[in-house]
């Protein structure tokens, strides 16, 4: 029965490693999850056969509560709310690994060897961590806690003295594995750490959290794999924890920091907006939505750079009908995607697939920056740090460095934005003032709406 | 160290080089719904939920064990589902076809 069990651990190993490959592709994303759904379906399955099981009751009453709040919470998220909800899931699967470590502890009577106690600690550590910093994060991301960063001082001497303490207790329990009270001490400890660590962190930086979050809580299942013996655990903990650590260096890349920075410098103030900055009001040219259409009109080429402030205002939609539009009048419309446009690694691919735009259309910086300098028209709704120019140049500029688009290589930029106020980095964007940008000051989905009617009336 | 730790050490690291080749190919676009697959596939951990709760021999590790199935079904069948949702919602232009 083991080897059987074995068996088909190791053929559902491999279609979660198939599955993971075909999400490489939009033609067979679909196919790719259906099939590690159908691992995930016959590794319970055939963990169900195993004949250490003995009763069935508090298995069918746990399947059946978290099946209905995973179906339930699925069906409802709205996509602008993946964020939270990929992040309050890691939550669950982190201390679920924690869960099942302890009890696993519990069960064996203390007789774990000193390699189980080790990735015992381990597993508890991670996993509460993900757990009450997933908790966070998400509290963050619903507006339960505000965005801002919260510091203290001596704030990383503490995290350090309580990973350090936590270390030390774990240590005692591999000499002395019947010390139940330090493991819980361990717990505790591991779910005051996961708060410190992510409330210092800011609105802006949560893709970079989560994604590590993520990494943690295939780690943590890892480690619960090797307390159990459990090759299945290992290899797909093992694959989730790359996958984590892959989007958490991307996301870091495209906003120019480290991921210590990230984690430890507490940048940003909320998720409404930047500092503001004085300094001398240059001049900006407004303009409104017919003289936009009557741009629209002479143009051939139109690149659409969606930021998060388009999905606030929800204006997603009515921007594919005003794509449409144009492109029935001969425009060819493309969308150009930064890789920090949301709030989660590639948000705005799903927020803009969810507005029926073909996913054909959204480009990635790399496949479209060199095509800005022959386009018509850029036109830049709720973006604002990656368009800045000055992260080309200004050398004392928290943006330098950052990859942008290149907008401001456009013949036209148009810009709909509420103010002139900067975005998170705090960078007044010179591409505001240049004479060939179009200023739309408004709420974005009044403005597309303005901009929809007024291309109607050519 | 005994063998059997050893060879889940390897299973561990050759697990991730494979995670490392395969998920780097996957492209921005697809980051969403990566994420909330790998999510999913992350509750794995349900296996042993499974035992803890099936086979625990204290009233206490078979509670453990129950809250393990419950908050890793939520991620198994939730992020599944979400990430179904999801990719349903990525079409091709239908222009031009």
């Amino acid at each position: 029965m083991v080897t059987i069990t074995n068996i088909v651990y190791l053929i559902a190993a491999i279609f979660f490693i198939i599955g993971l490959k075909n999400l490489g592709s939009p033609k067979t994303a679909r196919q790719g999850n259906l099939l590690a759904m159908t691992a995930m379906l016959i590794a319970v399955l055939v963990t169900l056969l195993d004949r250490q099981i003995l009763d069935f009751s508090y298995i069918i009453a746990g399947v059946i509560i978290g099946a209905a709040i995973g179906i339930v919470s699925a069906k409802k998220v709205e996509m602008t709310q993946m964020p939270q909800m990929v992040a309050i899931f890691n939550g669950f699967g982190g201390i679920a690994s924690a869960l099942v470590a302890f009890s696993e502890y519990l069960r064996t009577g203390n007789s774990l060897a000193i390699d189980g106690l080790i990735t015992l600690i381990l597993s508890l550590i991670i996993g509460t961590l993900t757990f009450t910093g997933s908790l966070v994060a998400f509290a963050k991301l619903q507006g339960i806690m505000r965005g801002a960063p919260i510091v203290f001082p001596g704030q990383k001497w503490i995290n350090a003295i309580l990973l350090t303490s936590a270390l030390v207790l774990g240590v005692f329990v591999i000499f002395d594995a019947s010390l139940v009270s330090f493991l819980l001490i361990i717990v505790i400890i591991a779910a005051v750490l996961g708060v410190l660590s992510v409330i210092p962190i800011g609105g802006a930086d949560m893709p970079v959290v989560i994604s590590l979050l993520n990494s943690y809580s295939g780690l943590a299942a890892a480690a619960t794999g090797f307390v159990l013996s459990n090759n299945i655990l290992i290899i797909s903990g093992a694959l989730v924890g790359a996958s984590g650590i892959i989007l958490t260096q991307i996301m870091c890349k495209a906003m120019n920091r480290s991921l210590t920075n990230v984690l430890f410098a507490a940048v940003g103030t909320d998720d409404s907006g930047g500092v503001s900055t004085g300094g001398e009001r240059k001049k900006v040219t407004e303009y409104t939505a017919e003289d936009a259409a009557m741009v629209f009109d002479a143009s051939q080429s139109l690149i659409i750079i969606p930021g998060y402030g388009l999905a606030v205002a929800q204006a997603q939609h009515i921007l594919q009908e005003l794509a449409e539009l144009l492109e029935n009048r001969g425009v060819a419309v493309r969308y150009a995607i930064h890789p920090v446009a949301g709030r989660m690694p590639g948000h705005m691919n799903v927020l803009l697939a969810e507005a029926n735009v073909p996913y054909e259309k959204l480009l990635e910086m790399d496949e479209i920056n060199d095509d800005f300098q022959n386009t018509d028209v850029v036109l830049v709704i709720g973006a604002n740090d990656v368009i800045n120019p000055a992260a080309r140049y200004k050398k004392d500029s928290a943006l330098y460095g950052m990859p942008i688009l290149n907008a401001d290589k456009a013949k036209t930029v148009m810009i709909v934005k509420r103010s002139l106020s900067p975005g998170f980095a705090g960078e007044d964007n010179e591409l505001f003032y240049d004479s060939k940008t179009m200023m739309l000051f408004g709420d974005a989905k009044k403005m597309v709406t303005d901009l929809v009617k007024a291309v109607k009336d050519l | 160290m005994n063998e059997i730790i050893l060879i889940s050490v390897y299973i561990f690291v050759l697990a991730i080089f494979v995670g490392f080749e395969v998920i780097t190919k996957v492209p921005p676009l697809l980051h969403t719904p990566l994420m909330s697959g790998s999510n999913a596939i992350s509750g794995i951990t349900l296996v042993g939920a499974l035992i803890s709760a099936g086979a625990g021999s204290s009233q206490a590790a078979k509670i453990l064990g129950m809250l393990a199935v419950i908050t890793a079904t939520i991620n198994v069948v939730g992020g599944f589902l979400v990430t179904d949702r999801m990719l349903e919602m990525f079409k091709k232009d239908k222009k031009k076809n």
